[in-house]
């Protein structure tokens, strides 16, 4: 049996066998969609960097950095820097205000039908977009692997069907499990990469910053030798400073909009354990993008941009390490540890797309806030969980693996940033906010990075016939935003909508409300306890 | 397996008890010393940050100069907002202990008749 399947099912087994503990375990709302707000502040650090420390950080950033050097790192340094806006601003306030949902924290003091309406579409939208970033890692993924006879589809329907299994029958508890035995895996696997990469070099850190000050490769017909140490390989002139500071925002504030991030910190008895479990996912997920500097770095060395571009793609170069570090039992396992992980966080995505169904659509919208039983918002969760699925199943089987995944995931980060991010800081720190603020900064700020991203240079071009074996544009023809990522308008564009609409409207309500928030948020008074069994 | 509702809406204290809290000098008091601290943390940190996408973009030149061997100052740069990260976190644990205490010196100041126990929902 190949390397990378006999990992792979292990970790399978074992998930599935936390998925029955959790299904035995799990009884009622708080339990099902957050895990009975018993979990620890370790767990859920261990639980947060697993969900970020996605299939399109580890294999999309890892390619970024392998074939444009240092400013592939800049997706690192953003994902990690993002942990400090949650920490000084949003885990603590959301825990004590909020129940299952970023929906929950806007609903407080703001007129829940049209605002929970709006978050759950936003939030779905979010979802949505990420777990396509996630699926093109795995699509590229089992082309690597395509040895192991397991083709593209099957390995997308088995991927769903499992993803289904934890998510419908485990609910948070499960999936929490499986994200932080996922996230162990990862570290693990990214040591070790790390370790291989300067033994490589003899351990003299000198040698493996000279050669990765000198790495020859092909670009556009012509043998050119870069310093990969440098900036510059990525964002060029004239519009590359401007998309860099665009790309920073959105990697800013979009990590504080992504909505299974924020679900995390409902699963935490208290705002304290919240608080600690974000120090916990920091000290985790920065020695991970640190060690993605060393990976990638290695592969452009090791490896060579060319090799990586012909064998595989941009988002192959951490695999394609393996191979030549470890030979075939080092790519199965990293193949099977890099799957692991695109599991793990489109189970993590699904649940907190099906939980925004349930909870702020199905209870909150269409039921107008009265839950006629609980056990019913589960089911609608468990169904909502189903179509979740088998969308992305399709989705993926009809997307090929044409694109980084990184940037994919940092799109999806762009409309969290402009969207979810203005309205939740705004609705926990302005008094004066309102529904109408909230709507308008909802809905601007998703059109807009949404438009943006459609009319910029990754999805609008005119592809020459002869350049390399990119995919075509979505639209041919000339790119209008000249930026690949939106943020820079996009995010002032969803504060200035939802300040606007708040300034134009009046509410008292809500701005009477703002004491009770206020008090709840910093207080923790009336914060949903945790259940005990 | 029947359980009590998560939040039973009687049991809610009124808007004038949340003013009364909101009013109270403890916690005017708790917010002031939570100001002092996130604010200035968040304003240094986000300068810090945008610092790095901005210089990278507009003195490339700076850089992209050697701070030992062939190591720029552009990587270390990018490093040390790692290690600024980290600082920030830990100096908010230690402050927020801080806060723990005055939260629970203001819970035993305001408390509402309802709820001075939180987990007295059995």
């Amino acid at each position: 049996m190949p390397i990378s399947l006999l990992v792979f099912l292990v970790f399978v087994a074992t998930t599935l066998g936390i998925t029955y503990w959790a299904a035995k375990r799990s009884r009622g709302a708080s339990a099902y969609f957050a895990a009975g707000r018993q979990i620890t502040a370790w767990q859920n650090g261990f639980a947060v960097a697993g969900d970020f420390m996605s299939g399109a950080a580890f294999l999309g950033i890892v390619g970024l950095i392998a074939l444009q050097g240092f400013d592939g790192f800049l997706y690192s340094v953003g994902g990690f820097i993002a942990y400090v806006t949650i920490l000084l601003l949003i885990a603590e306030p959301l825990r004590n205000a909020g129940k299952y949902t970023m929906g929950d924290v806007l609903a407080y003091r703001l007129r829940p039908r049209p605002v929970r309406a709006m978050a759950a579409l936003s939030t779905m939208t979010i979802v949505t977009g990420y777990m396509i970033a996630q699926m093109v890692g795995a699509g590229a993924l089992v082309k690597l692997l395509a040895g192991s006879g397991i083709s593209y589809n099957i390995a997308v329907a088995g991927f769903g069907v499992l993803m289904m299994i934890y998510v419908v029958f485990g609910g948070m508890l499960a999936t929490t499990w499986v994200q932080i035995v996922k996230a162990a895996l990862l570290l693990t696997c990214t040591i070790v990469m790390v370790v291989l990469v300067l033994a490589h070099f003899g351990f003299s850190l000198g040698t493996f910053f000279a050669a990765a000050s000198h790495v020859t490769f092909h670009q556009q017909g012509q043998l050119v030798v870069m310093d990969f140490l440098r900036p510059g390989l990525r964002y060029k002139p004239p519009h590359g400073s401007l998309d860099l500071i665009s790309l920073s925002l959105a990697l800013l504030f979009g990590t504080a909009g992504l909505p299974h991030i924020l679900m995390r910190f409902y699963t935490v008895p208290d705002a304290k354990t919240a608080r600690e479990s974000v120090v916990w996912a920091m000290v985790l997920i920065g020695s991970f993008f640190v060690m993605t500097s060393i990976v990638g770095l290695g592969a452009a060395t090791v490896v060579g941009p060319d090799y990586i571009v012909t064998r595989g793609g941009t988002n192959m170069a951490g695999p394609l390490l393996a191979r030549a570090l470890g030979g075939e039992v080092l790519l199965g396992t990293v193949g099977a540890v890099a799957f692991a992980t695109i599991l793990a966080v489109v189970a993590g995505l699904t649940i907190s797309g099906s939980t925004s169904f349930a909870h702020d659509f199905w209870v909150n919208v269409i039921h107008r806030g009265v839950e006629q039983n609980s056990d019913e918002t589960v089911l609608v969760a468990r169904i909502a969980a189903l179509g979740v699925g088998a969308i992305s199943i399709l989705l993926a089987i009809a997307l090929g693996p044409n694109s980084n995944a990184g940037i994919l995931a940092t799109l999806a980060m762009a409309v969290a940033a402009s969207a979810n991010f203005p309205v939740i800081l705004l609705s926990i720190f302005w008094r004066r906010f309102n529904t109408a603020g909230a709507v308008a900064g909802l809905s601007v700020g998703l059109l807009a990075s949404i438009g943006l991203i459609l009319i910029s240079p990754t999805f609008m071009g005119l592809d020459s016939s002869n350049g390399p074996a990119i995919a075509r544009h979505l639209f041919q023809a000339k790119a209008m935003f000249p930026l690949e990522n939106p943020g820079i308008l996009s995010v002032p564009l969803g504060f200035l909508a939802a300040i606007m609409g708040t300034l134009v409207t009046s509410e008292p309500s809500s701005e009477s409300k703002f004491n009770e928030l206020m008090v709840r948020a910093n207080t923790g008074l009336g914060a949903e306890q945790s259940i005990s069994h | 397996m029947k359980r009590l509702p998560e939040s039973d809406p009687s049991r809610r204290p009124n808007e004038a008890e949340w003013n009364r809290v909101a009013n109270s000098a403890e916690f005017r008091h708790l917010l002031a010393v939570k100001r002092i601290f996130i604010i200035p943390a968040f304003v240094f940190f986000l300068a810090y940050y945008l610092l790095l996408p901005v210089l990278v973009g507009y003195a490339p030149r700076l850089m992209s100069a050697s701070v030992f061997g062939t190591v720029t100052v552009a990587y270390v740069f990018a490093l040390s907002q790692f290690v600024v990260g980290w600082t920030i976190a830990c100096l908010y644990l230690k402050a927020s202990s801080r806060f723990d205490e005055l939260v629970k010196e203001l819970l035993k100041q305001n408390a509402f008749q309802q709820e001075d126990n939180p987990r007295g929902a059995k």
